[in-house]
């Protein structure tokens, strides 16, 4: 038997690489990725705690965050195509209109 | 000892596959490897005894959110792409306030205590089989959050399509 421990640290350690991946990367469809990223690893916490502690509402707790994980991805990459419209540049470096 | 031997292979291809993921410099190859990554989770899934969000977690992310991904990556000039630096000048602060936040909650995490176990024994799912129980729950307990969440889908449907479409002239 996999102890439960095992799974939070391997959430934990994806997590972190997506903080790292969305804080550090250049392209912003990259930081969108690493979002994806964070919210699978919240996903595995879920299901791995729903199954250990028998209890089905960790994992529709998942269910509502691939839900909404959805629907985050289309609106991001809406922003995304209407950003490319105005600026033609994937690189959050290069947006600094607000920068006084 | 099989047990752990399979969580270990998983454990490991999945952080060297979301390394991948947020270090490549091509994003095509990043949502090749992302593909991937979504398989190994979803087969984590099932080793969890999740089976109906293994096929949730294929359909949607590798079969929806990675399509749109994969036409986003299409704008972007590959060929300029590869020739800058994949990380922003702050990249080291990105690393480090990771590192720190990985640190603080594997200590934390120590502290864990788990709740008493719910009704919901491995026995009791496979006797009435995984997509049954869930669909009991999500239908009775959870009816309210599931129309929000329909809700949700609806207005991320209608403001997909009027952020991404070309404005009229005159």
């Amino acid at each position: 038997m996999v102890p439960l421990s095992w799974y939070m640290v391997l959430s934990m350690i994806v997590f972190s690489i997506g903080v790292f991946g969305f804080m550090s990367r250049r392209n912003i469809i990259l930081m969108f990725m690493s979002i994806e990223l964070m919210l699978n690893a919240v996903n595995i916490n879920l299901i791995a705690l729903s199954h250990y502690l028998q209890d089905m509402r960790g994992q529709i707790l998942a269910f509502f965050v691939i839900a909404v994980a959805a629907a985050e991805a289309a609106i991001g990459l809406a922003i995304v195509i209407a950003l490319f419209r105005n600026k033609a540049t994937a690189h959050v470096d290069d947006m600094k209109e607000m920068q006084g | 000892m099989i047990q752990q031997a399979f969580f270990g292979y998983f454990a490991f291809a999945i952080t060297v596959l979301s390394l991948l993921v947020i270090t490549r410099k091509n994003p095509i190859h990043s949502v090749a490897w992302m593909l991937l990554l979504f398989f190994h989770i979803a087969s984590l899934y099932l080793f969890l005894n999740a089976e109906f969000l293994a096929a949730v977690q294929l359909i949607v992310y590798a079969g929806g959110i990675l399509v749109l991904f994969l036409f986003a990556v299409l704008l972007v000039n590959i060929r300029e792409e590869m020739k800058i630096s994949r990380f922003i000048g702050a990249g080291a602060t990105g690393f480090t306030f990771a590192l720190a936040l990985l640190v603080v909650v594997l200590i934390s995490l120590r502290s864990f205590i788990a709740a008493p176990p719910g009704i919901y024994t491995v026995d009791l799912i496979q006797q009435e089989t995984h997509t049954v129980v869930l669909g009991k729950i999500l239908y009775t307990e959870f009816l309210y959050p599931f129309e929000v969440a329909s809700l949700i889908l609806l207005v991320a449907i209608i403001g997909a399509i009027v952020l991404a479409k070309r404005r009229l002239k005159g």
